[in-house]
Parts: C-alpha cells; structure tokens; sequence
C-alpha cells in the first residue's frame, strides 16, 4: 500500500528522462552509510542514480556536469514538525509558501501538523492537504493528522482511515493529551493499524499561564513561568502508557535533561519511544529573552543553558533520535505584545540547517551526528524511503557550504511570516542548492 | 443417529441453577442441546404446548430492558404450561431504593418455582441465586455470562452443520463488554470448536488469549476459513471516539461486509445475537443473506430455554 504517493514528488519523466546530472568533486557526507568521502553522484529520471568515490573527478559520458568544488553533498533535510497555516491562517503561512522555505533551507521533506483550521481530523482533510501540496508545493508534503477529534484530546480519531489516506503519524498539535484515558486508547488503539503516535508533553494544568521557563530569569523578569516538570511528568505518565499498550510512540520535542533522563531509561527497557528536539532548544536557552523579546516566545519554553547542553549531549548518544526545526509562523502583530500575551511559536525552516551547524562549528557535534539527526533518523522514524543518498532512491540531495558566513535579516526569508529568533544573527554555513526528486527547486544566488 | 452405542449422557441436568456455562461438561450441554433439538421440531407443530411446568411459577426479574430475552422466556415456559409473571425495574420497588437482596428475599418469600434474572452487573445473578430456594437462570449478568444465548448459538450451529466439534468459530466485536462472547467461548470449547475472536485491541480484554481463543486484531483474517462468523452488537456509546472512533470506521475494519465473509468457508454461517445495528457491526445485506441464521437463534432462543426449564423443574421438589 502506497498511501503517500501523492504527496510525493514524482520524478520528472518527459523530456528530462533522456538527460543526466552528474555532481562531482563534492564532499559526499551520507548518515545512512556513515559516508564522509571526497566524491560524486549521478541523478537520472530524478533518481540517484550512482553515488561514490569513483565519481570525484569522472562522470559517465553524456551528462551535465556540475562541480562542486568540494562542498558537502548530502540527503535533503526532513522535517518532522512543521506548522503551516494553511487551511485557516493563510496569512500566515500557506503550504506553497512554507514549501519555498524549505527548499532555501535544504529541507526535502516537511511533515506539516494537523493544528490548522479546520483541524485535519478527517479523511477529506488529509486529502485537501496532500491535493493542495500536490499542486503548489515544491518540496515533499506528508501531513500528520489529529489524534483526537478537533485537538480537543477527548474522543479519538478515525486512525485506520486516517492512515490509510495517508496520515503519515498522528499529533496532538501544541496540547497534550490530558486525559490518560483517552491517550491509552489512542496508543491502544493506534498499536492495531501501526500507527505513530506523535505527542506535545506538557501538563496542560501545571504549565497553564506560563510565558517561559521558570526560574530565576523568569523571577527577575516578573513573568509566570512553567516548570521544566509540567513536561517531565506527561513524558512519564506516556512512557507508563507505552508499556501497557506497545503503542509506537514519539515525544514531539523534548527540552530538559530530565526528560532526556526518562527517555533513556525508556528505551533501555525496549519500550517502542523515541522522541525529538526543536533546532531552537539545541541552539538557544532562556537568557535569549532578554529584554522580553518575544520572537523567543516558544513552547515549550526556552530553558536553560544546562537543559539546552543536555539536549546536545542527547544527540550525540542516540537518545534524542531527530532535529525539527518546530517551524511555526506566527503574525508580526501577534507577536509585537507584551511578552505574557504574545503568541508562542518561531519559523526555523531556513535557518534549520546553519543553526545546526553551530553545533558542529563549536565542536559540540560531529557533522555527521548532526545531519543524522536530520536525514535518516527522521527518515526510519516516519517510514520514508528518503533521507539518504543509495543507488536507486529519490534524489532528494542538497549541495551546501559548511562554512560560508552570512547574517539572518527575516526580510530576506522566504517564510509568509517573518518570527524568526534567529534574526541579524551571524551563521556559517549556507544551502546552495536544493533538489527535490532531482529537480533543482533551489539554488542560491550571491 | 444410531442406537448401536448406548447412550453414557446424563439423563438430567444435575443443577438448580443454570448461573454460567463455565463447568458444563459436554455430555451435559448435549443433553440440553438434544433435549432443545426435539423441542425446536415440536414447536413447528400446531398443538405445541405441553404442561411438565403445569403449576409452576415463573418470574421474568429483569433490571435490564429486553425485549426479545424477555419474551423468549415467557413463551418458553407458558409453551411448558408454567404461570409467568414479568417484573421490570421501572414499575418494582427496586427503583424505590431497595436493594438486590431485599428484593430476591421478598420475591422468595412468595415462593415462585423459577426465577429468570437479567442484571445489569457482573455476579448480581449469582448473588441474588445465594438468597433464593427456587432455581434461578441467569438471563445476562453485566458482561459476564449468558449461558441460555451460548446454547441456543450451539443449537443452530449443530443445526445447520451437524456438529459443533471440529468447526472454526470466528466471534468478532465488542469482546470487551460482552456477555455473550465470553459464554459462548466456554461453550464452543466445552464442545471442541476451534475459536478466534477478532476485535480492536480498545475491544479486547488484557490477555485475550488466555479465554481459550484465538486472538485477531485484523478481521479479515480472523474470518479466513471460517465454519461460522459470529457478530456482535456495538453499543451505540462506544462508537464515538471512547473505543472506536466512529461507525464508519468500525464498519470498515471491523464491520461484516460481503468482502470479509468472502474469506470464510463458502458454506460459512452468520450469526448475531441481536438487536443488530445494519451498517455498523453487519452490512443490511449480509444480515439478510441466505448464509445468514439470525432468525433461526431467535427460534432456537426458545427451545432452548424450554429445554433449560424442563430440566431445571424436574430437580424441584414436589409440592
């Protein structure tokens, strides 16, 4: 069963099945392969259709040639968390225009999340998503429908319909699922059709009212805070819940060391739990805020430098299994308010891949445990058959400069909204092409 | 049937009450089961009422609604010749406040012969049968036990197959909270069938596998060669997103459509105990398909029950 077909790039076939690109003297960096190897890479009927170390310097006869001039060759980005806002916030994102993002950023693949008015809670909804993406995306779109009707976390949704529309695993949005009841039975339930079950934890009652982390800075800041446990405690409260049903069940994104802590012991007893981190919880802490500046506004909150030190640490030992940017776009107007009412959410899709480089400019990581992170692991996690550079799979690759410098102005993104807590910050490292399906969909212009 | 071996079966059914099918021996169900075959034949006849029950007392108790049970009941023992009285809930004493047992005493003291009870929690029956002389026949205990249901779905399988033994019997449904399915897989193993039950996990007991069946979380391969598929009825508050998430998709996975019954054997039987939901649990058309017996278990209803109380009466004390 090919359920999401449709939301997928085919490869061009007509005229272009006669033409060949061959990518050569390219530093081919590929997770799926632990490949780091000076190289090329050749993309025919937008299939990859060689790959190696033979393809550095010579490429078969006939084709383009492209030099790369040993920049890094790798599998186009996937991003499992990504808010659009379309149908119903259109002004703020569409999935057109969050496609165009992705593609400036690297990213191949989003998985765009159910919260969207209507909610996607139904068949028909899953089909509008992949129909519109269809026609105006220009990366892959696969959509994760709603666990319980309407988001309202009480009566869950048509999960084997669902999936077999197409729903690629299934989301509560930016609300937990606060009866343990009704979140046993989704997993129960979701367990009977394979279903991946992708969950916010947040006690929606001990986090209520809290505008950041709570903690000194919050203190002095004379903000509400939300205690690091309000997560700690729905994380273990599933992780119970894993173990009576099996379900297959992914932590959205995760953000203390304690949560990091439950998942690790989680996975220690085999239990089927993996979970994520938001770019923004790797790269940023707390102290960001500053004079409230509330592009910093996110859930869950910025916590601290401990906490975001933690989450790297997590990455580098597998614990943590995927990098999302948490791409959520929010209205310039929604955000320009005093910190405590202004909305929760940045865009990250550009800036995805350069912020992670951060961590592999400052040592923290290595680069191939960063674009792990980002490639196969998303790839595994959502059964993909993307997200890595093999003989024969879809020539979803991007060509990027590790080390080129630039400074983020948000009026450059291509994002409908412009929230990015990355702006006027200096970035090494820059996507200079991006195919989707061997189709150049992006290429940077100097 | 030949008469060379002779007959080793019981002559009688050794109880006062019939609480359960758990414990029945398979001598003592086909005893029931032969005595219920001559009954179903008898039944077609004009002139049908006999008078074994001439002088007994039964009381209808149920604190449940029925409709079809509850009927079933009476016509079984009135076509015995027995005196049948129907109390309901909603007219007793019993929605004034009284309690189970001050009921079953006070019903006691008014010494009837028979009592047929249908409560709406597990182990009422067996309760109220501690308080009471008279026989007491368990006409559905909450999701616990409906052995009258698991004879007469015996009845008709042996009907319409010749056995019981040997057949693959595929119970699919709300397994979960259903009364009927856990009688009728004591029963079926009393009787040597094989049986699978079929059901989202949401509609599964912990350790399914434990009951002595067969346990399918897909459908369509818990009715793969299947002698018999047997439905069972969605309670219309569990279709709303609690357990499953609609009708619709219940339908599609769970209900039996002409797809999934291609599966089963060619000569396979439907059954459902009743009050069915058309397009929830069972398409309209499959309901009403030749290979459909659901009228026959509604005539065997009957037999059987006369069957029980003839051979529950003649352990009473005469008068």
């Amino acid at each position: 069963m090919n359920a999401t077909s449709s939301t997928t790039k085919r490869p061009a076939r007509e005229s272009k099945s006669a033409t060949a690109t061959a990518f050569l003297n390219a530093r081919i960096v590929d997770p799926a392969a632990n490949r780091d190897e000076p190289g090329g890479l050749v993309v025919r009927d937008g299939l990859i259709a060689d790959v190696g170390p033979h393809l550095r310097r010579n490429s078969p006869e006939g084709v383009n040639v492209i030099d790369c001039k040993g920049r890094v060759l790798a599998p186009g980005l996937i991003d499992a968390q990504v808010f659009t806002g379309e149908p119903g916030f259109e002004h703020r994102e569409t999935l057109k225009t969050a496609s165009h993002a992705a593609a400036a950023g690297g990213v191949t693949t989003i998985v765009v999340m159910p919260e969207t008015n209507p909610v996607i809670d139904q068949v028909a909804l899953v089909d509008f998503i992949q129909r519109r993406a269809r026609d105006n995306a220009i990366v892959h779109v696969h959509t994760m429908a709603a666990m319980t009707k309407g988001l309202k976390g009480e009566e869950m949704t048509e999960i084997g319909l669902l999936k077999r529309a197409g729903a690629i695993a299934f989301s509560n949005g930016k609300t937990s699922v606060a009866n343990t009841r009704v979140m046993r039975n989704v997993l129960l339930y979701g367990r009977d059709f394979g279903a991946l079950i992708v969950h916010h934890t947040e006690d929606p009652y001990l986090a209520s009212s809290g505008a950041m982390n709570s903690g000194e800075i919050a203190a002095r800041l004379g903000l509400p805070g939300t205690h690091k446990a309000s997560e700690t405690i729905m994380l273990e409260r599933d992780v119970r819940l894993v173990e009576m049903t099996r379900g297959r069940y992914h932590a959205a994104t995760i953000s203390s060391a304690e949560s990091l802590d439950v998942i690790r012991a989680a996975k220690a007893r085999n239990l089927p739990v993996t979970c994520g981190v938001s770019i923004n919880h790797l790269t940023l802490n707390e102290n960001d805020i500053g004079p409230y500046r509330t592009f910093f506004k996110i859930r869950p909150p910025l916590r601290s430098d401990e906490d975001r030190a933690a989450m790297v640490r997590g990455l580098a030992a597998g614990d943590i299994d995927i990098i999302v940017s948490s791409h959520d776009p929010q209205d310039a107007d929604d955000k320009r308010r005093p910190f405590a009412e202004a909305t929760d959410g940045a865009v990250g899709l550009e800036t995805l891949l350069p912020a992670a480089l951060r961590l592999y400019h400052s040592g923290e990581l290595p680069l191939m445990s960063v674009l792990r992170a980002l490639t196969i692991n998303p790839a595994k996690l959502l059964g993909l058959h993307s997200g890595r550079l093999a003989k024969g799979a879809v020539a979803d690759i991007i060509l990027f400069d590790p080390d080129e410098p630039w400074v983020v102005n948000k009026d450059m993104l291509r994002s409908r909204s412009k929230n990015s807590p990355f702006d006027e910050s200096k970035m090494q490292g820059r996507v200079l092409r991006t195919l989707v399906a061997g189709e150049t969909v992006y290429q940077y212009a100097p | 049937m030949t008469n060379a071996v002779a007959k080793v079966e019981p002559l009688h059914f050794p109880h006062r009450h019939l609480l359960t099918v758990e414990g029945l021996g398979a001598q003592e169900i086909n005893f029931l089961l032969d005595l219920a075959d001559s009954n179903a034949d008898a039944n077609r006849q004009v002139g049908n009422r006999r008078d074994v029950l001439r002088g007994r007392m039964l009381i209808n108790l149920f604190f449940e609604n029925s409709t079809r049970t509850q009927a079933s009941f009476e016509m079984a023992a009135k076509r015995l010749g027995a005196d049948v009285m129907n109390m309901n809930v909603s007219t007793s004493s019993v929605s004034k406040g009284e309690t189970l047992i001050d009921t079953a005493v006070t019903l006691n003291a008014m010494r009837p012969d028979m009592i047929v009870v249908r409560h709406h929690s597990a182990g009422a029956v067996e309760l109220l049968a501690q308080k009471v002389d008279c026989s007491v026949i368990n006409a559905g205990d909450g999701s616990h036990q409906h052995p009258t249901q698991a004879l007469l779905d015996a009845l008709t399988i042996r009907r319409a197959k010749g056995r019981v033994g040997g057949l693959t019997v595929a119970i699919c449904g709300d397994i979960l909270h259903s009364r009927v399915a856990r009688s009728n897989i004591m029963l079926l193993n009393a009787l040597g069938a094989r049986v699978r039950i079929a059901a989202p996990s949401t509609l599964l007991p912990p350790a399914p596998e434990r009951m002595g069946a067969e346990v399918f979380t897909d459908m369509w391969k818990a009715v793969e060669g299947a002698d018999v598929v047997m439905m069972l009825r969605l309670q219309r508050e569990r279709m709303e997103g609690s357990y499953v998430p609609s009708t619709r998709e219940y339908f599609h996975f769970f209900g039996l459509d002409h797809e999934k019954l291609a599966r089963a054997k060619p000569d396979a039987i439907v059954m459902h105990p009743g009050p069915m939901n058309r397009g929830v649990e069972i398409a309209s058309t499959v309901a009403d398909h030749s290979s459909s017996v659901i009228r026959e278990q509604v005539e065997m209803g009957v037999a059987v029950r006369m069957a029980v109380l003839e051979a529950l009466a003649r352990n009473l004390a005469k008068r």
